[in-house]
């Protein structure tokens, strides 16, 4: 289970440009649930992912992962349970380093990054069937360095490395947003697969309604920190493009977007 | 010949200066100015314990676990405090002005009639024709064990890390590292290394000098630069072994200036010239060089 809990967030306190973006704002996800983000943007989207990372602290209120209280723990121990993929297809992975040294990192995760060989020879066959699955022709570049990628390819390696050992939570922060059309919709079937397979409890913010729609359990509109759309199972499945869309209008025009 | 063999045997300790500052410039993207500092401090220590009579050989290890330290200090100033790295190192560098006067007692301390690196035993059982290397052939065997030993740490796990820090800080963070820790390593494995150039050095010269320092970073920027320029288009050259051509290439050059008709008074206003013109004529300041204050 993943919880906000009564949380507040204030940015830029005490100067004219205060503001609140979040006010007793609390979101349980239970385990296991593949949840979509939808919300205009400074909606508070990316902010709560930040919040659940610990890349940004909150200010008021209780963060909870299973049953441990992680309001006061570091980024980098958070993520010990959580994988997270970016907007940007560069932040996910290493560019200097080839696809190999990439995939032995990631495969690392948790343990110990000691004195020993950072490639383990053992498991190359293995990095390569993971690769192989994805359909891109990355298990023959083992040895280029990930720079030398096209977006969608890292993208790819991005969700696949951050998959790879065993976590709860995944956080998806528009990660198909840079990707064109045909790439985007590879990464979206990537990403429901891994998420099935691993029973991965999931959070994706996405700025397409339709994949909010088609993908998940549950979807969640936010705006100006608020939740004004929550459906899951059923009713989720019941909804209609249309519908968000014109919820979606609403919001936009009261922001005189 | 004496004026090429001094150009290896400079080039080459410079060399082991520059494989610390390829970690930190060019792996870690950290502008570390420790290193002004820490390489008269491996040169403090190393003349110090040789004058109180410790085995030369002896005194480099603990050279480089004095640089190491400096390195420490830099990295906790810069993680810890969250000071900016250019300033990190430039605080340090000034602190240890003080503390290498007070290891070696005084600003210039020689030890002329003291067995060293180059002058003992072992180099003097050398055959007659290779005497004339022998301060070429120790300064070798340091390099190439260095040079080795790196090569050797950036394919493990740990070097992984550190090259993953200086690339891409947010794949370290969702590895679940602590991305500081690494930086803070670096510029330790690094500045134990340039303690370990300035040791050699002190040794080769049999004497400490309290300025010995001034410039050594931009010494070892121009090799690092210079060998990263020369085979940028060579996928099979490794940075370290790119970075000590480099190294001899420049000390090359500024001996080539100095022979013009150049004094030794000229040397640093040459360095810094050379610098430079690699700068410009290499268009690395088109890259990020990340050298804002």
């Amino acid at each position: 289970m993943l919880e906000l809990r009564d949380v507040s967030k204030v940015y830029s306190p005490g100067s004219v440009n205060e503001n609140c973006l979040f006010r007793h704002f609390s979101l349980s996800i239970p385990d296991s649930q593949f949840v979509s983000v939808v919300g205009s943007n400074g909606s508070g989207k990316t902010s709560m992912l930040n919040m659940l990372c610990g890349s940004i602290p909150v200010d008021e209120g209780q963060i909870l992962m299973g049953s441990q209280d992680i309001t006061k723990i570091k980024d980098f121990k958070r993520y010990r349970n959580i994988g997270r993929v970016y907007q940007n297809p560069a932040m996910g992975t290493c560019g200097s380093m080839t696809i190999l040294e990439n995939m032995s990192m990631a495969d690392n995760k948790g343990k110990s990054f000691g004195i020993t060989p950072g490639v383990n020879k053992r498991r190359i066959d293995e990095y390569r069937e993971l690769l192989q699955k994805l359909g891109l022709g990355l298990e023959d570049k083992l040895h280029t360095p990930v720079g030398a990628l096209s977006g969608g390819q890292r993208q790819a390696m991005a969700l696949l490395m951050s998959t790879m050992t065993s976590i709860e939570f995944l956080i998806l922060d528009e990660h198909t947003a840079a990707l064109d059309p045909k790439t985007a919709e590879l990464i979206m079937k990537l990403t429901d697969r891994l998420v099935r397979e691993k029973h991965l409890t999931t959070l994706m913010v996405t700025h397409n309604l339709r994949y909010a729609l088609e993908y998940g359990d549950r979807i969640i509109m936010l705006h100006e920190g608020h939740i004004v759309l929550d459906k899951a199972g059923e009713e989720k499945a019941n909804l209609a493009l249309d519908e968000i869309l014109a919820l979606f209008n609403q919001i936009s025009i009261e922001c005189g977007n | 010949m004496g004026i090429i063999i001094g150009i290896f045997e400079e080039g080459m300790i410079y060399a082991i200066l520059a494989l610390g500052v390829l970690i930190t410039y060019r792996i870690l993207d950290f502008p570390d100015l420790t290193v002004d500092s820490s390489f008269p401090l491996g040169a403090a220590v190393s003349a110090i314990l040789t004058v109180n009579g410790m085995n030369p050989l002896l005194t480099l290890p603990i050279a480089a676990l004095a640089g190491a330290v400096s390195g420490l200090v830099t990295g906790l100033i810069h993680v810890k405090c969250h000071v900016r790295d250019l300033l990190s190192g430039i605080i340090t560098m000034t602190g240890l002005y003080s503390i290498n006067l007070r290891i070696a007692g005084r600003a210039n301390l020689p030890f002329f009639n003291m067995e060293t690196l180059f002058d003992n035993g072992f180099t003097t059982s050398f055959p007659t024709f290779l005497q004339p290397y022998s301060k070429m052939i120790v300064v070798l065997i340091v390099l190439l064990l260095v040079k080795l030993l790196l090569d050797l740490f950036m394919k493990t796990k740990a070097g992984f890390l550190l090259r993953a820090v200086g690339d891409n800080q947010t794949v370290v963070t969702t590895l679940a590292k602590d991305s500081g820790l690494i930086k803070i390593e670096g510029l330790v494995i690094a500045n134990a290394l340039v303690a370990l150039a300035g040791a050699v050095m002190a040794q080769k010269n049999r004497v400490f000098d309290i300025s010995m320092g001034t410039g050594a970073i931009v010494f070892g920027l121009a090799a690092v630069i210079i060998g990263m320029n020369l085979f940028k288009n060579i996928s099979f050259i490794k940075g370290t072994t790119a970075a000590i051509v480099g190294s001899i290439i420049y000390k090359a050059c500024v001996a080539a200036a100095l022979s013009m008709g150049l004094v030794p008074q000229d040397l640093k206003l040459i360095t810094a010239v050379l610098f430079l013109l690699i700068l410009v004529l290499g268009g690395v300041h088109k890259k990020k060089v990340k050298f804002r204050a």
